[in-house]
């Protein structure tokens, strides 16, 4: 099933960031075909994002004259299907939240295509984004900043359907009711104060407010990281029922690599601003192929004293995205790096079905 | 150190006599009551445990267990008012009855013989101090160093801890180091003054995952290095199986089980232990498997009581797909059910035939 859809990856991280591109630059035409051929073989992908680039300007002085960039997305493709879930993990300051920001326009994008259901919404205005908009929602991590503190539970659900005009004040209110029962809540609880809830139940009230507008792709920005594991379980299972019953797209952004690998199924792995591997989660999980995929999956502790594994612990910490290391920026802590690492930035090129990786060695 | 000795002589209590002759730190009857407006909160109700010498000893639980109180009641940390450690619970380190020894007695033994590693690195460095200086500032306070010593060693330590080119980190404010490295300097400040025991309390869960596997290795190479009992307080089961060599698992204020680490990922006893085994989902087990689809977690149904309304019987009854009658209306005795496991539960017989996460 990623077969096909996998050949829409554009291969455009290869021409890595605006100051580094060295990389052998094989994007658009590339893309252009994949697209042709993923049409043919299953309906387009719900969200296309095509060389997608983020560089905040670091400013200083008293005239904020721009020093330097923080490349915290630098040339990011990826597609998802419909009723898909993908991945996205790193570390923290990988950008991966920046993706996520970026595909709503929180924050603009600096370069790159956002293609939703096939149409570019990437330089819509406001207005004109704003019917697009509805078709991709957000979960955010932290369950008790992200519900304002003077709204009930129903006014937070029912907000966005205010916002885009849906029914009259009784039909939100039931449509509202509808989708606490469907996030597991009691609908009596819908006249309560976020600070009522418990941390998964609040969680379960941001989900229902990402429903409320039926939208195709949901974006989890960390959803299940503030919770304790036994509350996890519970939202991890709520969302994938969502996904069987009404057929949702979802993004998954996480660093917890066991909650990635359960509920998705295909992975993106991001260090430092670019995508170094891709491919189904199987693949990923049984033969990765990137180095760093290898240390980052080596390093999850794993609940049982009887295996002993192998570990690979990498030295150092992750560089910062305002000077990223040149040629592949994983060179620094990689165990296996040679000469031409530290020059070329390696292409995110198919190793294998489906799979895809940024390395010159593997 | 010397003028703690005194304090040894109320220990020859007949309860605490035997426990005391081989164990490092014995904690019998540990309550601390928090006094709210909302009412008593037991956020510990009397815990007992035993630490061994160069051991380590986790104990893990979800948020609101009372496992980081248990933690600071140990340093004797806790904020009274609200908070406080009833009388009736003894801490006996190394044969000094903790509970009895006045403030600056304490001040001695905190950083000393007892000291703690924290979550947040940034909130627990001084942002305005160099790191050598928060090194040096436990050594000149607990070992007498000169201020040129205490800069020496503050290298050392640094060096130890692994944090390349110390002479210049030395001089380096916290907010110049990553997190990693903050979290190394805060490890070099426990352990700066060779202490007994090394209270960690989730040194791991604000750091990224290849981190987390330095800060780890490092914890372990150290108590090898320096042979020092470490209290591992984590809610990571897989940071528990991989650092520890028992586990203590707590649940609304009180210990639910205890057993070796091999006992209790193997066969657990307590269906609370058994439902947070389950319910995380497992790297290992999808390497070779050959269903991948994804299914259902197991799930451990509704939410941890409040610590001010507990229920009457076992407080995991709510939850338990075990309870019965007697589990709601009584406490379930702490009893050694199988040599050197340890749980409170009334179904632990038939908790134990079934199946293992």
């Amino acid at each position: 099933m990623a077969e096909p859809r996998a050949q829409d990856l554009p291969i455009a991280p290869a021409a890595g960031g605006a100051s580094l591109s060295n990389g052998t630059g094989t994007g658009p035409s590339q893309s252009a075909n994949g697209k042709a051929s993923a049409m043919a073989a299953e309906a387009a992908p719900v969200l296309e994002v095509r060389d997608l680039k983020k560089h905040f300007p670091v400013k200083k002085g008293l005239l904020r004259k721009t020093v330097g960039h923080v490349y915290a997305v630098d040339g990011v493709s990826f597609t998802i299907g419909r009723g898909e879930t993908v991945g996205l993990v790193g570390e923290s300051g990988c950008g991966k939240t920046t993706v996520g920001r970026t595909l709503l326009r929180l924050v603009e994008p600096t370069s790159g295509q956002i293609l939703l259901d096939g149409k570019d919404v990437t330089n819509l205005s406001k207005n004109e984004f704003r019917p697009y908009r509805r078709e991709m929602q957000i979960i955010f991590q932290d369950p008790f900043s992200s519900l304002d503190p003077r709204m009930t539970a129903g006014q937070i659900v029912s907000e966005p359907l205010e916002v885009h005009g849906e029914g009259d004040r009784s039909q939100r209110r039931e449509r509202v009711a509808e989708l606490f029962r469907r996030v597991g809540l009691r609908p009596q609880q819908m006249d309560n104060f976020p600070h009522q809830f418990s941390g998964g139940q609040r969680q379960r009230i941001g989900i229902a407010r990402a429903l409320a507008l039926n939208p195709k792709l949901i974006i989890g920005d960390e959803p299940v990281s503030a919770l304790d594991v036994s509350i996890q379980a519970q939202v991890i299972n709520i969302l994938m029922d969502l996904q069987k019953e009404l057929g949702l797209s979802y993004l998954f952004i996480s660093h917890n690599l066991a909650v990635v690998e359960h509920i998705s199924h295909r992975i993106a792995v991001m260090y430092l601003g670019r995508i170094v591997e891709y491919a189904d989660k199987k693949t990923i999980f049984t033969a990765p192929r990137h180095p760093y995929t290898e240390a980052l999956l080596s390093a999850v502790p794993v609940p049982d004293p009887r295996v002993k594994r192998k570990k690979i612990v990498l030295d150092g910490d992750v560089p910062s995205p305002v000077k990223p290391p040149s040629g592949c920026h994983f060179h620094t802590r990689c165990p296996i790096a040679v000469a031409r690492c530290k020059e070329e930035s390696p292409a995110l090129v198919e190793k294998a079905p489906g799979q895809f990786a940024a390395c010159h060695l593997r | 150190m010397t003028s703690t000795n005194a304090a040894t002589a109320p220990a020859a209590n007949p309860k605490a006599a035997t426990p005391a002759e081989g164990a490092l730190l014995t904690v019998q009857d540990l309550t601390t009551y928090f006094f709210t407006r909302q009412g008593l909160v037991k956020a510990v109700d009397g815990v007992s445990f035993e630490l061994q010498r160069g051991e380590t000893l986790a104990i893990v639980g979800e948020s609101g267990c009372g496992k980081s109180i248990t933690a600071l009641s140990l340093m004797r940390l806790v904020p009274d008012p609200p908070g406080r450690i009833l009388d009736k619970s003894r801490i006996v380190l190394d044969g000094v009855d903790v509970m009895k020894l006045d403030e600056s007695a304490m001040r001695k033994v905190r950083g000393n013989d007892i000291s703690m590693i924290f979550q947040e690195p940034m909130t627990s460095l001084n942002p305005v101090m160099t790191v050598g200086d928060q090194i040096a500032e436990v050594l000149l306070l607990h070992q007498g160093m000169t201020k040129a010593e205490a800069t020496a060693k503050a290298v050392d330590m640094l060096r130890l801890v692994k944090i390349p080119t110390p002479e210049q980190r030395v001089r380096e404010y916290p907010h110049q180091l990553s997190g990693g490295m903050r979290q190394r300097v805060m490890i070099a400040i426990a352990v700066a003054c060779n202490p007994k025991v090394l209270i960690a309390d989730e040194p791991t869960t604000a750091l990224d995952v290849t981190i987390q596997a330095q800060i780890l290795d490092l914890i372990v190479e150290l108590q090898k290095k320096l042979g020092t009992a470490v209290i591992l307080i984590t809610h990571d089961l897989g940071v528990v199986a991989e650092a520890a060599q028992r586990v203590i698992v707590m649940y609304a204020g009180r210990k639910v089980e205890e057993a070796s680490v091999e006992d209790l990922f193997g066969a657990s006893l307590h269906p609370y232990t058994r439902g947070l085994l389950a319910s995380i989902p497992r790297l290992d087990l999808i390497r070779g498997a050959e269903d991948t689809s994804p299914g259902r977690l197991q799930e451990i149904p509704g939410i941890v009581p409040a610590l001010h309304d507990l229920p009457k019987g076992c407080a995991f009854a709510p939850r338990c797909t075990y309870a019965d009658e007697r589990c709601k209306a009584e406490y379930p005795a702490y009893e050694e059910k199988r040599p050197g496991h340890w749980a409170a539960c009334w179904k632990s017989e038939i908790v134990a035939g079934g199946t293992n996460g």
